[in-house]
């Protein structure tokens, strides 16, 4: 473990990744001490400053009501986010769990399970997500629930193929020779040899799973103002181009920073624990 | 043959049973609504009696199990509903909208296999040197924007500071072209105007390539660890020791074999790509499925809900039935009943 966290360090490519999302992750969390207008992430009004390009202090412009775009930005970080971590949360145990069964228990509960697992598959993500969230109420309880129902599978898939190979594997008989219940060997034997590929996954996705956020909101889906998130900030901005280009350009690469950093260290995890594309 | 002809048959059962679930999964979601489709369809101004009308028409009064046999037996004769939004057959809607996103699809599913898979194996056979590590960072570039986020670099770019492409559209004024099968490309060219062709390819290149982006990345990371892995194999050491030319060694042992993980999962990003073309088509103006979708979403309009999200999933198994033929063709020996789902 010491050792491929030495690896990791050493790569240049994880290194960069560890610095943006640090960056990414600090400004999230001191939101209210950076920000140089914390209140604008708000409903606040200046029309004496609106729809200005970047000059000091709002060295990213302001947006069409006079808010500072850089303030918005870090607070609509912290959302993304939070949000980033609870969908996982509660995605991940549930997709695991299901991967393990239908990997392990074998006929008819491993075809069931498969084949439910197929049908979110088989529905563009984003469009699944967005049904949900149009039949719901726009909000950020209803936005997490829609991304989850569509992150879920990815694990099942990711665990079932782990599973399938090491229920063949000599520990594995060993537990069932001495009586060891199924549960115990799906959660105890089994489920520590797919933690490091699970881990590796998740880096990834928590930058993914701002990147769909974003999406989202981007469709007018998601997190509704004046909530600020970087989706929805392009797409108000979209409209103003090419002229007001810091509308777009900032929020879109704020996205892109926060994403590539989580799969630099993802793509460099995967190097060193191993795990699936 | 009889062997292909078999794997498309089982295929097909298992996309038809996928589909049912699809059905059975969205129709759940479009009743789950809160709020009366039929007085958001209606407006706050119609009385009591014309919304129970509806709600009659619509078979909302009748338990969800009733509603989805009714579904099903109209679906059955091809027959989707009428939508609340447009007030005509959801199927006439979908017929007009789903060409323009279809052909963007392609054309970035066309850009996805043609730039990412050579990157890839460009990666793979200089691992290690700045050629490298260089496809690897713009192929990891390429994956962390959304596609709307592309769109918008790309058009600010290229349509803007050096105005080479069209802004936004399919096709300059100028052209009426008659709709055949909706794909402007193939109707510019049973209209025999090549001129207009070449306009429509031109208005498509943008839209395409910001939807293609992620696609590239993810095609070309893929190939190249594929290809990694195929490098390690002894048949392909066995080759380098006979002193085979390395271009050789690389197209012939180490790229084919990687190709068919790569085709499967690039089925998977054509998915990804069907929703994400929403993203571009909305920057873009492309006169897609995506307005025509987030309006029906926004309107609570559930057969068209139910019938949209219905034809991109179909669109989408389609797509996989193909890949894995492709994937029989390139390798006989690949054994259907134990590949991993």
């Amino acid at each position: 473990m010491k050792r491929s966290f030495a690896i990791l360090l050493s790569n240049p490519m994880s290194v960069a990744g560890l610095i943006l999302v640090s960056i990414v992750v600090l400004s999230a969390v001191f939101a209210d001490y950076i920000a140089p207008f914390p209140d604008h992430r708000g409903a606040v009004v200046d029309f004496a400053n609106f729809n200005q390009p970047p000059h000091w202090p709002n060295i990213m412009g302001t947006d069409l009501v006079g808010r500072d775009m850089l303030s918005r930005i870090l607070y609509a970080y912290r959302i993304s986010l939070v949000l980033g971590v609870v969908v996982l949360a509660i995605a991940v145990p549930i997709g695991v769990t299901i991967g393990l069964a239908g990997g392990y228990l074998g006929g008819w509960a491993e075809y069931i399970l498969l084949r439910i697992t197929d049908v979110f598959l088989s529905i563009p993500p984003l469009v699944l997500a967005m049904s949900i969230m149009g039949v719901l109420e726009p909000t950020l309880i209803n936005g997490m629930m829609a991304v989850t129902a569509m992150w879920w599978p990815w694990y099942t898939r990711l665990v079932y193929n782990i599973t399938r190979a090491e229920r063949e594997e000599g520990y594995v008989l060993a537990a069932e020779v001495i009586g060891a219940s199924k549960l115990h060997i799906m959660f105890r034997e089994i489920l520590p040899n797919c933690v490091p590929a699970v881990i590796t996954k998740m880096t990834l996705d928590l930058g993914f799973v701002i990147l769909i956020v974003s999406s989202l909101s981007f469709l007018g889906l998601g997190v509704q103002p004046p909530t600020p998130d970087l989706g929805s900030m392009v797409a108000d901005g979209a409209r103003y181009l090419p002229d007001s280009w810091w509308l777009t350009v900032f929020p879109g690469l704020a996205i892109l920073v926060a994403v590539f950093g989580f799969n630099l260290i993802g793509d460099a995890m995967r190097d060193v624990f191993g795990g699936d594309q | 043959m009889s062997q292909i002809v078999r794997v498309l048959a089982k295929r097909l059962a298992t996309s038809l049973l996928v589909l049912i679930g699809v059905s059975m999964l969205i129709f759940a979601i479009a009743r789950v609504i809160p709020g009366d489709p039929a007085r958001i369809a209606l407006g706050p101004n119609a009385t009591v009696e014309q919304v129970q009308q509806l709600r009659t028409e619509l078979h909302l009064d009748e338990p969800i199990w009733v509603q989805y046999g009714i579904f099903i037996s109209d679906l059955s004769r091809g027959d989707l509903g009428t939508s609340l939004y447009t007030n005509r057959p959801i199927i006439l809607d979908i017929a007009q909208f789903l060409p323009a996103t279809l052909e963007l699809v392609f054309i970035a599913g066309i850009m996805m296999v043609g730039f990412g898979l050579p990157l890839g194996r460009i990666s793979a056979r200089y691992r290690g040197s700045a050629i490298d590590n260089g496809i690897r960072v713009i192929a990891l570039l390429g994956v962390s924007a959304p596609s709307f986020v592309w769109a918008v670099i790309l058009m600010l770019l290229f349509a803007f500071y050096l105005p080479i492409f069209p802004i936004a559209g399919r096709i300059s004024d100028i052209y009426s072209i008659a709709p055949v099968t909706g794909f402007l490309l193939i109707d510019t060219l049973i209209a025999g105007e090549p001129r207009a062709f070449a306009n429509a390819a031109w208005h498509i290149i943008l839209p395409a390539f910001a939807l293609a982006l992620s696609g590239i990345g993810q095609a070309a990371r893929l190939t190249r660890a594929n290809m990694i892995e195929t490098y390690d194999k002894p048949y392909v050491e066995m080759a380098q020791s006979y002193g085979f030319p390395e271009r050789r060694i690389a197209r012939k042992y180490a790229f084919k074999p990687s190709l068919i993980p790569s085709l499967t999962i690039i089925g998977l990003d054509f998915a990804a790509m069907l929703g994400n073309a929403f993203l571009v088509e909305a920057i873009f103006a492309w006169p897609g499925l995506s307005r025509y979708g987030v309006a029906v979403i926004l309107r609570k309009d559930l057969n068209a809900i139910v019938g949209t999200v219905l034809i991109i999933s179909a669109t989408f198994l389609i797509a996989n039935i193909i890949v894995d033929l492709l994937i029989a063709l390139i390798n006989p020996r690949i054994r259907y009943s134990q590949r991993p789902q």
